[in-house]
């Protein structure tokens, strides 16, 4: 039969190049490829959000993770250059790579347009070497996990070898995201210190956009001998408890005159500074959508979460006090220590990708710190 | 604590079903609060206004004067304005500029007055939003046509005109240069007093977002929406995607935050719906408007995310919190949450343009369409395609379409309501997604989307069904191709069954999911369901409901179109509860978003899905249902009862063979014959001459119509041999397998409708209406009086006995509907329709008999009584009266005919026919005269008819006036009237001129003769009163009737009565 095709697409079918995401509890999701041709491990996790993937896979709390995502159309506008804002910071990236092991989509689109698009998705995980997986029953593989749990789990490639399992809960994974050597941005105005745990550049963008200048210190910094006004304590991957080290240095503060305040991993290292412990969620939040209330005002605001651990509110000690709750779960979603400027909150308010509510939060501390200096 | 509650009266185009359910469910949410609700409402056929719902009703005109005197009467303690679109809105913003909600103590609950008039009012808009720093388009307000060319001139053609205080863009369009403007302005400001020019941002994405605020100042988005039209076309006219695809996180969330705080400047408590425009070259927004209130948009966004919003609304309005109000379908959550999307859902518009003669087909800022459907999917492509299939059943899918020798590029530029089928024309021509998208400015994403459709089509064009791909049969499934489609396009074609059969075997078969409002990270409690072809497994649903095997289920109503509306969705919902009742677990089958039948709690299970043969017998395999009811949803259903039947489905009540046998003209005929019952003459002719030789056989004038048909569609009157020519070459490529109708046409006969249940063929209930206008008009565009009011007793005998015999005749086991003439006390039949039929509300709510319920009851098989000897007994009456939307179809001609034309319908009730005639005349927008008429008579039968009309014109003191033949032939009977000159004379002042002054507030033109130029006369003074929002009565029997009923009734002597007063 003769080809009638007129666009460059060939005349009979050729089917694309199948792979697999296999669970360590043994369920199997088919799909195919896109990106890094190449198979990968991790935990499996899975994110709500409508939009925001350049964000989403390179905000490094999703080191380690293959990241499925349970809107079904994924790539539609493409992704942005790596241009830098005026902070030499990347414009549209949480920071300088894809940190997710591997990326699960329902239908993947290739054909791209935005006005800021430089190249599609596709591109972009194959030139990092990143495998997508796309034509997977997502929606199926949400509720597989959110009634199993996340789980381990690796992307498998006919004729390549099958990878080993992953799971980053075994390991400190804020070692391998976090700055080997201190970073300073902006100066003048209140000095803060933001402890890298793998943080997102949209943190230190809110900080700087307010006015403050910010030092980026290594998670395992001596914090004991730095000179700063108030201290940040970043999102991460991971178990915190992997991270106690971190949470020793914080624990040294408590007490003291300066502002902490944590958001996301931070709040959980907060919660570990005071004595309290952490758990595992059954399948963590991820999404744009979660209602959390401040307890003291009664209001409500709506959040972008990225976390799989939450911080037990009966193991807070004496004085510590739950500042925000999940509107779904009523999990912890901020703490704070009574008549002290040491707060965190579990959600977060720099966004990207998600909802903007809570960016008052900033405003807030670098009011406090403003206070302080006048 | 009780409140008000105002509907939206009948449904016209910007104004619909949307309003049923968003009322309904607030009406559920403030019972639930233990409020008590009055509703005023002259929309019979809604589900809001039966029986169970609000504590009282009112069928009376949504006007300040009625709504006013209920207020006096009831005393609520607030009044809800936001549930009955701009007609409410509007209604209650005169109440309490009237200062009579004060008087009687009545709180305006929700959003307050002051925010909905900062809303509405453009000025005052773009001043709060200037002071908040919201962008917003250069914009000017203006009052007359020389400030808006002012305007024009600072802000720089072209220009967008908008007029405040109007719905779905009335007055609306795009000015290029200042003559264009002019126009515009001129008929804009015949309808609003303030007029818009703004800066016209072409090629701009519209986006929307539905945003809910409590008194505490909690404030979220439901729901975004992205048209994929971009702006300059009605978000009504557009092809609606949700969430939007387009956007980046910046974007999405820029806009959101700028929608939270306008909301919250505003003031807004409860629902509120804000657009915006982005600029696809740079990012860059301004916002263009706000509604407070619900609307089309907000019972679109429900349907999409499963978010209940006119429920939360309700429930925000009456002081509640976010926190407070449960999520019901995660039935765990709190309803303080923005839904999480895991499908994609598409709106597509229904146009019903081709029913108007002369209406404008380009699409613009103006709403033309008169419905909508979704599809929900996995892909665009998948529910792209379930979307077109479902708004024109015809279709089997976007490819394929013939477009003929239209002109591409100018149908690319010019939008119609074909627009979608041409730019896949254009995509399957070979033009690139570049040129298409320079040419539309659709999004070039959408657009590749489109072509990914087309190129699947292409790659099935290459094989035998035998030798396709399992994987390419599988991409071409999550594309959203049918099986017919499928079965079209691969070589050589193939039956549909056998792409089926294909399928199964390589286990490619769709899976279902559930809209759960969260993605799935929480367990819901949901029913509502879609099919997809994107995915492996389906959701595990909920079997704790009932028996699985006492399944039924009822199809439903489709889009909202001409002929097909509200009533049906009433007909199904009053079914699904009578199934419940009888102890049935129930799921409907629906893909209207403006539906009650389609709301979470209607059925045990909802599936959003097509109406077609092959989506019904998946869930058919899924449900394994008792039995399916194709008889309550009009005719979309109804169509589908023998091929169903043929698949091995079982059809509930009366055989699917009978159906055949009644829709097919040669079997009914031969059943009538054997009967003995007469009927109009008729033929079935498969070419021209035969029909030519017909028409002249029984004499002109003659009907035509091809067989199977919905509301009179594409049945055309022909009065000479070149009508009827033109008809069949226009209409029908008449052929023996295509073959048209010829009937003869009686005139002068009345026309009386049967609405009915049987049992076994036996009737248990019916009812027998008269329509005010003589046979020639359509049955859903009479005007219709319960009980009959001036027919022979003989003549209802023998009714009844002919519908006896046809229900035994056929067997028929549920509802049906038959039409008759009655000339002379000789009685034939026209129509007989084996389904609910359009009255089926008005039957029910005039003799307070529920025929759904009835009808459902006899197809079960439960118990039912007879109640057709007792009836009647009744001391009041109900008129129907039909609700026009011409004003909104520029150019349509708003005659009455063959062509059903009216787009809703309203009843009132009343003491006598006159009483509740004018109230339902005055609940469609008419308005007493009070200045003078301009009269148009028509025939001199008509002439001599209406004389008394005329002289009560004239007794009531107002001043008359005349075209030619008729000022000439009231002289002669002693009546002044002032002459007019014809529109097409050569006068220095016209008809035209007489109706723009606003001298005449009635305007009475009853088309004469068929002579062109006549024609176009009388159409231009018809048009004329359109335009200029003037009452129009174009049939003798009505004009008669409102005479009198003016003459009998001013005003206060209408009686404010609630329905349960009528007893």
């Amino acid at each position: 039969m003769a080809a009638k095709s007129s666009y460059g697409v060939g005349s009979m079918y050729v089917p694309p190049r199948k792979a697999r995401l296999v669970l360590r509890d043994g369920a199997v999701f088919e799909g195919a490829l896109f990106g890094a041709s190449r198979a990968a491990a991790g935990e499996v996790v899975f994110n709500t959000g409508m939009v925001g993937y350049p964000e989403a896979i390179t905000d490094p709390s999703y080191f380690g993770q293959i990241l499925a995502l349970t809107y079904p159309l994924v790539g539609n506008y493409g992704v942005p250059s790596f241009e830098r804002d005026e902070f030499g910071i990347p414009r549209w990236f949480e920071s300088e790579r894809i940190q997710v092991r591997g990326l699960v989509v329902s239908s993947y689109q290739g054909e791209y347009h935005h006005w800021n698009a430089e190249r599609s998705l596709g591109d972009w995980l194959a030139r990092e070497g990143v495998p997508g997986l796309f034509g997977v029953d997502t929606r199926a593989l949400a509720l597989h996990l959110r009634e199993r749990g996340t789980v381990p789990g690796k992307i498998v490639v006919d004729g390549e070898p099958e990878p080993a399992w992953y799971d980053p809960a075994a390991e400190n994974v804020v070692r391998l995201v976090s700055t080997r050597e201190p970073r300073t941005y902006g100066a003048g105005g209140p000095r803060i210190a933001l402890l890298d745990c793998g943080v997102k550049n949209n943190i230190i963008r809110c900080l700087l956009r307010r006015g403050a200048s910010v030092q980026v210190l290594p998670w395992d910094s001596d914090l004991s001998s730095a000179d700063f006004d108030a201290l940040v304590l970043s999102n991460g991957p991971g178990d915190p408890e992997m991270c106690a080290e971190a949470a020793r240095g914080v624990r040294a503060l408590l007490g003291g005159p300066r502002p902490i305040f944590g958001i996301c991993l931070g709040c959980q290292l907060l919660g570990l500074a005071a004595g309290g412990r952490t758990f595992k969620l059954p399948f963590g939040h991820r999404g744009q959508n979660q209602p959390v209330l401040e307890a003291a005002t009664g209001r409500w605001a709506i959040t972008s979460q990225n976390h799989g651990y939450a911080l037990d509110p009966a193991s807070l000690p004496e004085g510590w006090e739950v500042w925000f709750t999940n509107g779904n779960d009523g999990t912890v979603e901020g703490i704070r220590l009574a008549g002290t400027p040491h707060r965190a909150v579990q959600f977060h308010p720099e966004a990207v990708c998600g909802p903007v509510d809570t960016g008052y939060l900033f405003d807030e501390l670098l009011a406090d710190l403003r206070g302080r200096r006048d | 604590m009780r409140v008000l509650l105002l509907g939206s009266g009948g449904l016209t185009i910007g104004q619909a079903g949307e309003f049923d359910y968003s009322g309904s469910q607030a009406i559920k949410a403030l019972k639930e609060e233990g409020v008590g609700v009055v509703l005023v409402n002259p929309n019979i056929a809604t589900i809001q206004t039966s029986e169970g719902l609000a504590d009282r009703v009112y069928f009376l005109p949504l006007t300040p004067h009625f709504v006013g005197e209920v207020i006096a009467r009831e005393k609520p303690d607030g009044i809800l304005l936001g549930f009955g679109g701009q007609t409410a809105l509007n209604c209650g913003v005169e109440l309490h500029r009237q200062g009579l909600l004060e008087r009687h103590g009545c709180r305006v609950l929700g959003t307050p007055v002051e925010t909905v008039v900062a809303t509405e009012d453009r000025e005052l808009f773009a001043r709060r939003l200037a002071e908040l720093g919201v962008p917003m388009p250069k914009s000017e307000a203006v009052r007359t046509r020389a400030e808006a060319r002012e305007a024009a001139e600072r802000i720089g053609y072209p220009v967008l005109v908008r007029a405040a205080y109007t719905l779905g863009g009335l007055g609306s369009g795009v000015a290029k240069d200042a003559r264009a403007l002019d126009e515009l302005a001129a008929a804009a400001l015949a309808v609003s007093g303030q007029l818009l020019i703004e800066r016209a941002l072409a090629g701009w994405k519209e986006i929307e977002y539905e945003v809910l605020r409590d008194r505490a100042d909690n404030c979220i988005t439901v729901c975004n929406m992205e048209n994929l039209d971009p702006l300059g076309i009605h978000t009504g006219e557009s092809i609606v995607v949700a969430p939007s695809q387009t956007l980046s996180n910046d974007e999405y969330h820029e806009l959101r935050r700028t929608a939270v705080r306008t909301i919250r400047s505003l003031g807004v408590v409860g629902e509120c719906n804000i657009q915006f425009a982005v600029d696809p070259r740079s990012g860059e927004y301004v916002a263009i408007e706000v509604n407070a209130r619900l609307s089309r948009s907000s019972a679109l966004a429900s349907k999409a995310t499963g978010y209940p919003l006119a429920f939360v609304a309700a429930k925000l309005a009456i002081g509640k919190l976010l926190s407070e109000v449960k999520n019901p379908v995660t039935g765990a959550t709190s309803a303080c949450f923005e839904p999480a999307l895991d499908y994609v859902v598409v709106k597509v518009p229904r146009w019903d343009l081709g029913k108007f003669r002369h209406a404008e087909r380009r699409l613009g800022t103006a709403m033309k369409s008169v419905g909508e459907v979704m599809g929900i999917g996995r892909s665009f492509e998948e529910a792209l395609q379930k979307a077109v299939r479902m708004v024109s059943p015809g279709l089997e899918g976007l490819t394929g379409f013939d477009a003929g020798d239209s002109d591409l590029e100018v149908e690319l530029r010019e939008p119609t309501d074909r627009r979608l089928l041409m730019l896949a024309a254009a995509l399957e021509a070979g033009w690139s997604v570049e040129r298409v998208g320079e040419l539309t400015g659709i999004d070039p994403w959408f657009l590749h989307r489109i072509q990914n459709i087309v190129r699947i089509e292409r790659l099935l064009d290459e094989y035998a069904l035998d030798g396709l791909p399992a994987g390419l049969l599988r991409e071409a499934k999550r594309a959203g191709f049918s099986d017919a489609g499928i079965g079209r396009t691969v070589r050589p074609p193939r039956p549909a069954e056998e792409v089926r059969a294909r399928r199964k075997a390589e286990a490619i078969t769709p899976v279902v999911k559930q809209i759960d409002t969260t993605a799935g990270e929480f367990p819901a409690r949901t029913n509502y369901l879609y099919l997809t072809y994107h995915g492996d497994r389906s959701d595990a649903l909920d079997r704790r409901a009932k028996d699985a095997a006492s399944t039924v289920i009822v199809l439903g109503s489709g889009a909202y179109r001409i002929g097909s509306s509200v009533e049906f969705d009433w007909c199904c919902v009053g079914c699904i509860q009578s199934l419940a009742r009888l102890g049935h677990r129930t799921a409907i089958v629906n893909h209207n978003p403006e539906t009650v039948s389609t709301d979470y709690d209607v059925a045990d299970r909802l599936y959003f899905e097509e109406l077609s043969v092959e989506r019904l017998l998946d869930i058919c395999e899924l449900e394994s249902p008792l039995g399916v009811v194709v008889s309550m949803g009009g005719q979309t259903p109804n169509n589908l009862a023998l091929p169903l039947a043929r698949a091995g489905v079982p059809i509930l009540g009366t055989p699917p063979e009978a159906i055949d046998r009644a829709e097919d003209r040669h079997k009914f005929s031969a059943l009538l014959d054997r009967l003995g019952v007469d009927q109009p003459r008729w033929r079935e002719a498969a070419s021209p001459d035969e029909a030519l030789a017909f028409a002249r056989e029984v004499g002109y004038p003659v009907l035509v119509r091809p067989s199977y048909v919905l509301s009179g569609a594409a049945m055309n009157a022909a009065y000479r041999d070149e009508d009827l020519t033109a008809f069949l070459a226009r209409a029908a490529k008449v052929s023996p397998e295509h073959p048209v109708v010829v009937s003869e046409f009686v005139g002068g006969a009345k026309e009386i409708e049967v609405d009915a249940v049987a049992r076994g063929g036996e009737v248990v209930a019916y009812s027998l209406a008269e329509h005010v206008e003589f046979a020639g008009v359509h049955s859903g565009d009479s005007v219709i009086a319960i009980p009959a009011q001036q027919v022979f007793v003989e003549t209802v005998r023998r009714i009844k006995r002919i519908t006896r015999q046809i229900a035994a005749g056929l067997r028929i086991t549920g509802p049906f509907n038959l039409q008759f003439l009655a000339r002379e006390n000789r009685i034939r039949v026209i129509e007989c329709n084996l389904r609910a039929s359009r009255s089926f509300p008005f039957a029910s709510k005039v003799l307070r008999l529920d025929f759904a319920d009835l009808a459902t009851r006899a197809m079960m098989g439960a118990p039912v009584e007879d109640l057709s000897r007792s009836m009647f007994e009744l001391d009041y009456v109900g008129v129907k009266a039909p609700q026009f939307s011409f004003a909104r179809i520029a150019g349509a001609d708003p005659v009455l005919g063959m062509e059903m034309a009216s787009t809703g319908e309203v009843a009132c009730f009343g003491d006598d026919l006159l009483e509740a005639f004018l109230k339902s005349l005055l609940s469609v927008g008419y308005r007493i005269p009070e200045k003078g008429v301009l009269l148009s008579t028509g025939t001199l039968e008509e002439k001599t008819k209406l004389l008394p009309a005329v002289r009560r014109f004239a007794e009531l003191g107002l001043k008359l006036y005349a075209t030619g033949g008729t000022a000439t032939f009231l002289a002669a009977a002693g009546i002044h009237a002032e002459p007019v000159a014809w529109p097409l004379d050569a006068a220095p002042s016209t008809a035209l001129d007489l109706i723009a002054s606003g001298a005449v507030d009635l305007v009475l033109n009853i088309p004469k003769s068929i002579e062109p130029d006549e024609l176009t006369n009388d159409y231009l003074i018809r048009r004329q009163a359109v335009d200029r929002g003037v009452g129009l009565l174009v049939n003798a029997e009505t004009a008669a009737l409102f005479a009198q009923a003016l003459a009998r009734y001013p005003l206060a002597a209408l009686k404010v009565r609630a329905w349960d007063e009528y007893k």
